[in-house]
């Protein structure tokens, strides 16, 4: 059964939003307990050092201070977290896991890695604490610049390496030596691509409680995968997972860094609960966010692009560097990410592509929305800037001319993805939507006239517009429960965390339809592991496709369910029931129809015998694991104007027209589009993590690290096209990161473009005005040479 | 991020306020609006051991435009300034500066003597009362003094006025006739601290020469920045756009020494410092032209 109905694709107000904006929901630093403790960390101010000593005894002493701890306190507890991700089966792959520890020991390896853990009565006295301790540390030389860790006679971040290389991994499809032979013209460049902080408003957050009675510990964290938590947990602590609660309630903002797993606090709180038998909780603040919270930064590209006289892509070539910090513990996503979707939506029949992963002194990176695609995308859709310049080829027919065909899926690309699965686009259509969006921002009039008359008045106004694929929806499963209370009302419960996507909302769509019944009927519950046991959490814009396709499998179950029961009462076989309203009767017949409640309670009989075999209640539960993602697409454009004077930017319009197949939702899939869309303008052009040559973040606090506000993000003016994933129910594809992906591509070639007649060329992002000014002046005295 | 342990005093008067000053010496810092102060203290930037809360000492809080020019009490708050019709008409130049002071929450509690005292070398107001001349008053223990706008500044985050002293209030006076004014600023965001900022103030002559220019500069240095070069190109001068673009070249090649940080370099200041400083007297000096008519 495949989904429709009248809540599919329709503009369904947020279930959530009342409890959201009037201060009813709950978040982990809403809970307040009796006799709560609070935590704060002691964390190194170095980015490289040895640890002689740490010593709390002063923190101990002073009043309010319950406990101090250091590893040494730890015991056997001490021990380096589990390599989260395992790296894909690509051959020849070389890994080494490095993963973080609960509390550093011997050594610190990053700026911001804990050292020393304080509970006190309060954070204030906490944190005047750790004041108290004293550390004796060595500073050691620190690794901070890619090229120059893996440099001979570099500072080593983990010595028994040898080397900083956290991995290296070679892929290939084709024979690219071959199409570069072949080539009309091979256009190499490096780009720098630097990312950021994730940023969410809420930072991250945990409060655990051991009840002794009831022999369980509780745990609200802010994490995207409370289930693995509970599990990693119970494992850690000798309990067993039923032992263990994790509750994710709602949490403001996820974004990649909330999946990582297991932070230090994360089983630091629970281990310090048990013991001192008194509920913590430990609220980070933006500070500690910025350093021990996990990011994503850079990457350097080496790329060529082999193309044909008529601008088809006859071969890409592609050797990078990426930054992986300190530790690696969620394996090679990223970089995976970077090199799969380089390959965007363009039919590229030969690919070389080669990185290493580099450990550096730095906070660990894992993925943040896009979680590397951004790279990718940014080094292929500037070759191709290049090639059509080179060529004279309009820029947006150069990528016409290379777009996959419909008659292409599925596609094979003959590498293997994040998920360990072979790169493989189930469906796609992407023509229409780049003629689309061509269309809405009105490439044709833009570029053949009004471009040439604004200049012509003083102005620099550019446009970019670059197409993109987003690997979406990856394995392996996710679960629910759907049952029908005898109030009529639906109850459906997921594993999966959520931190505001819409899940209250875009599910109960999904099963409102199925039962027929009305949404706000629908209550759903996640992120609570008493609540579901099953799962693997919110990641990969997986939610809708993934968890909404169980949701859709458990009420089917539930609906075939309520059609036998009903079945026997009304004396009809069950094709000849409808089941509309959150009634069932027999169609064409004007009887009496059972309302759903009331079979929910006939489902459940007090008294009497049932049929062997009969389970009671209207419930079921079911999982969904797809063979492999989807793979959602688009094209983003957007309009900019450029002061070449200041090298001050401004974005006039933005537009994207995507494809995250069928959609649940258009108003939810907008939020995330233009939520998506301000990550990307603060990656492209406010956002940077500057650090020094000590390994030093220089803009530590939300005054100097620069998030795009109201003020500087365009509305997003956004049109749907869908081509439904054939790998689900639902047909949907995800779309959670998709506004970030190709934004700092689109903003490069409009910048370019707006300054042609300075003859700037850009191959990096974050791009300020400061670089921008820099990159102007350049041009100017090359050109004055 | 929480603060530091301290003992807090709320005064009702100004006198209370200066006797738990003089008391606490040094250790003692007062409490204005907060927006500066407050986040020093939860970084542990600053430790006052003492803070002096003046938000109910109501003396403080006030605009008048008096016979001197226009008085405006410490403890007046930026918004209040932003949207007072005295500040519109007599000093037309902070008018059009408050805007561009960090956001309208801050401005809410954010208070003209603390932003003053503060002295953040990117800060507007420093700038603004540089650039018309303005006048500190202020009292402690020893009893009150006036200071001019020339003297007040006296580094990053320092001023003349001692620990146990409290800015009272500042004084713009009138402006000469056929005197028009300009301010511009780029921010990397609205809201932001400048990257560059500018305050200009031109005063023709009945031929339409400049008589005085008198051009500040901010976020260039250690404080606000008087552009002396500048101005004397421009004394006696025909305003035309070369003379403007030269006296906006001088200000950013002579007048200033920025320095480099994370958001600027210092050749993209002196850069923006030459732009906007001839957009500013641009304008300056139309308004002068028409406030000539
Ligand atoms: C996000 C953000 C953005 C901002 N952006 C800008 C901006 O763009 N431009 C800008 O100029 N400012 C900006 N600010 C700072 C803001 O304007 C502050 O309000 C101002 O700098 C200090 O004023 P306050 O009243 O809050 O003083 P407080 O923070 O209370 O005090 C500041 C200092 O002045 C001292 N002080 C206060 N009053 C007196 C007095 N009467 N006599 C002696 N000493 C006194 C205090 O002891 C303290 O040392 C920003 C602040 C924030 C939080």
């Amino acid at each position: 059964m495949t989904a429709t109905g009248r809540y599919m694709g329709a503009r369904v107000r947020r279930n959530e939003d009342a409890r959201l904006l009037t201060g009813r929901a709950l978040f982990v630093d809403d809970v307040h307990l009796d006799g709560m403790l609070h935590v704060a960390f002691l964390r190194s101010d170095y980015a490289h050092a040895l640890l002689r000593s740490v010593d709390v005894a002063a923190a101990r002493r002073r009043p309010g201070v319950v406990a101090a701890y250091t590893a040494a306190d730890l015991g056997d507890y001490w021990r380096p977290g589990p390599l989260l991700v395992p790296p894909p089966p690509i051959r020849g792959l070389v890994f080494h896991a490095r993963t973080q520890v609960p509390l550093a020991r011997d050594r610190v390896r990053h700026v911001g890695e804990p050292i020393a853990m304080v509970v006190a009565e309060s954070r204030y006295v906490a944190e005047d604490a750790l004041e108290d301790i004293v550390v004796d540390a060595e500073p050691l030389p620190v690794v901070v610049d890619l090229e120059a860790a893996l440099a001979p006679g570099a500072p080593l971040v983990h010595d028994d390496l040898g080397s900083n290389v956290a991995a290296h991994a070679v892929q290939r499809k084709g024979d690219y030596a071959r199409a570069r032979a072949a080539a009309h013209v091979v256009i190499a460049r490096r780009f720098r691509y630097d990312r950021g902080a994730a940023a969410a408003i809420e930072n991250r957050g945990i409060v655990a409680q051991w009840d002794p009675r009831a022999e369980e510990l509780t745990l609200w964290d802010t994490t995207q995968a409370p289930i693995p938590i509970r599990n990693g947990l119970a494992r850690l602590l000798g309990l067993l997972e039923s032992q263990v609660r994790v509750i994710a309630p709602f949490v403001g903002g996820g974004f990649g860094p909330k999946i990582m797993m297991f932070y230090p606090e994360e089983v630091l709180l629970p281990w310090a609960a048990l013991r001192l038998g008194r509920p913590l909780k430990w609220i980070e603040d933006r500070r500690e966010n910025f350093s021990a919270t996990t990011q994503e930064r850079g990457q350097i590209h080496d790329a060529e692009i082999a193309v044909a006289r008529d601008g088809r892509i006859l071969g890409v070539r592609d050797v990078f560097l990426h930054d992986t910090g300190a530790y690696d513990p969620y394996g090679l996503t990223v970089p995976i990410n970077s090199q799969c979707t380089l390959l965007g939506p363009y039919d590229v029949p030969n690919y070389a592509s080669e990185f290493t992963a580099v450990f550096t002194n730095k906070t660990i990176v894992t993925p943040v929305r896009g979680a590397g695609r951004q790279h990718g995308v940014f080094v292929i859709e500037r070759l191709l800037d290049f090639a059509a310049k080179q060529l004279g080829i309009d820029r947006a027919e150069i990528r016409r001319r290379n777009l996959l065909r419909p008659d292409q899926f599925p596609h094979n690309h003959e590498i293997i993805f994040q998920d360990s699965a072979p790169l493989v686009y189930d469906s796609g259509d992407y023509a229409p939507a780049l003629e689309r969006a061509r269309e809405l921002i009105g490439y044709d009039g833009f570029v053949q006239s009004e471009q040439a008359r604004l200049r012509a008045a003083g102005r620099h106004v550019g446009l970019g517009l670059v197409c993109y694929v987003e690997g979406t929806g990856i394995g392996p499963y996710e679960g629910a429960r759907v049952t029908v209370e005898p109030s009529g009302q639906v109850r459906v419960a997921t594993g999966v965390g959520t931190q505001g996507q819409g899940h209250f909302t875009a599910f109960a769509q999904i099963v409102a339809d199925v039962l027929d019944v009305e949404v706000d009927q629908v209550h759903v519950v996640t992120g609570d592991t008493r609540e579901f046991h099953w799962g693997t959490g919110t990641f990969a814009s997986r939610g809708a496709v993934v968890a909404g396709s169980a949701c859709h499998a458990a009420a089917v179950r539930v609906r075939e369910k309520v059609l036998e029961l009903a079945s026997g009462l009304l004396g009809a076989p069950p094709d000849r029931l409808e089941l509309a309203g959150g009634r069932v009767r027999v169609r064409g017949s004007s009887d009496s129809a059972i309302p759903l409640g009331e079979l929910a309670l006939r489902a459940n009989p007090l008294r009497g015998a049932v049929r062997p075999g009969t389970e009671p209640g209207l419930e079921a539960t079911a999982y969904f694991g797809p063979d492999r993602g989807s793979t959602a697409s688009g094209v983003h454009a957007m309009l900019v104007e450029v002061d070449p004077e200041t090298a001050q930017v401004e974005i006039q319009r933005y537009v994207v027209v995507h494809d995250c197949g069928r959609v649940i939702n258009p108003m939810i899939v907008e939020g995330q589009i233009q939520g998506g869309v301000a990550h990307g303008i603060g990656n492209a052009f406010y956002e940077q993590l500057v650090y020094d040559e000590a390994g030093q973040l220089l803009n530590a606090s939300l005054m100097d690290y620069l998030l795009p506000t109201a003020t500087d993000v365009p509305a997003v003016e956004m049109a749907h096209h869908e081509t439904p994933s054939p790998l689900n129910p639902v047909g949907v594809k995800g779309v959670g990161e998709a506004g970030a992906i190709p934004t700092g591509a689109a903003f490069a070639q409009a910048v370019e473009d707006a300054l042609s007649d300075h003859g700037v060329e850009i191959t990096e992002i974050p791009l300020s005005p400061n670089r921008l000014f820099e990159l102007i002046e350049a041009a100017r005295s090359a050109r004055a040479r | 991020m929480k603060p530091a342990p301290f003992a807090y005093h709320r005064p009702a008067t100004l006198d209370e306020a200066l006797a738990l000053l003089a008391e606490h010496g040094g250790e003692a810092k007062p409490l204005a609006g907060g927006q500066s102060l407050i986040p020093a203290m939860n970084f542990r930037l600053a430790r006052p051991a003492v803070l002096v809360d003046l938000n109910r000492v109501a003396e403080l809080g006030y605009v008048r435009a008096g016979r001197d020019g226009l008085q405006i009490g410490a403890m007046t708050r930026q918004r209040a300034v932003e949207r007072s019709d005295a500040v519109r008409s007599a000093a037309p130049l902070l008018a059009e500066a408050m805007p561009f002071i960090a956001h309208p929450q801050i401005r809410n509690r954010g208070t003209v003597g603390g932003s003053l005292a503060h002295a953040d070398p990117a800060a507007e107001l420093p700038a603004v009362m540089l650039a018309l001349e303005a006048r500190f008053r202020a009292r402690g223990p020893q009893g009150e003094r006036w200071i001019p706008a020339g003297e007040f500044f006296t580094g990053i985050l320092e001023t003349a006025l001692g620990p146990d002293e409290l800015l009272l209030e500042v004084v713009v006076p009138k402006s000469p006739a056929r005197t028009g004014y300009a301010f511009a600023e780029l921010a990397r965001r609205r809201g932001d601290y400048a990257l560059v900022g500018v305050a200009a103030r031109v005063t023709l002559d009945r031929r339409g020469r400049c008589q005085a220019a008198r051009i500040t500069l901010f976020s260039v240095g250690d404080g606000p920045v008087l552009a002396a070069a500048a101005a004397a190109m421009l004394d006696g001068q025909e305003p035309s756009p070369e003379a403007m673009r030269a006296a906006a070249d001088a200000a950013a090649q002579r007048d200033i020494d920025p320095p480099s940080d994370i958001h600027a370099s210092a050749a993209y200041r002196r850069r923006l410092a030459a732009v906007l400083t001839r957009r500013a007297l641009a304008r300056a000096v139309e308004r002068a032209a028409q406030a000539s008519q």
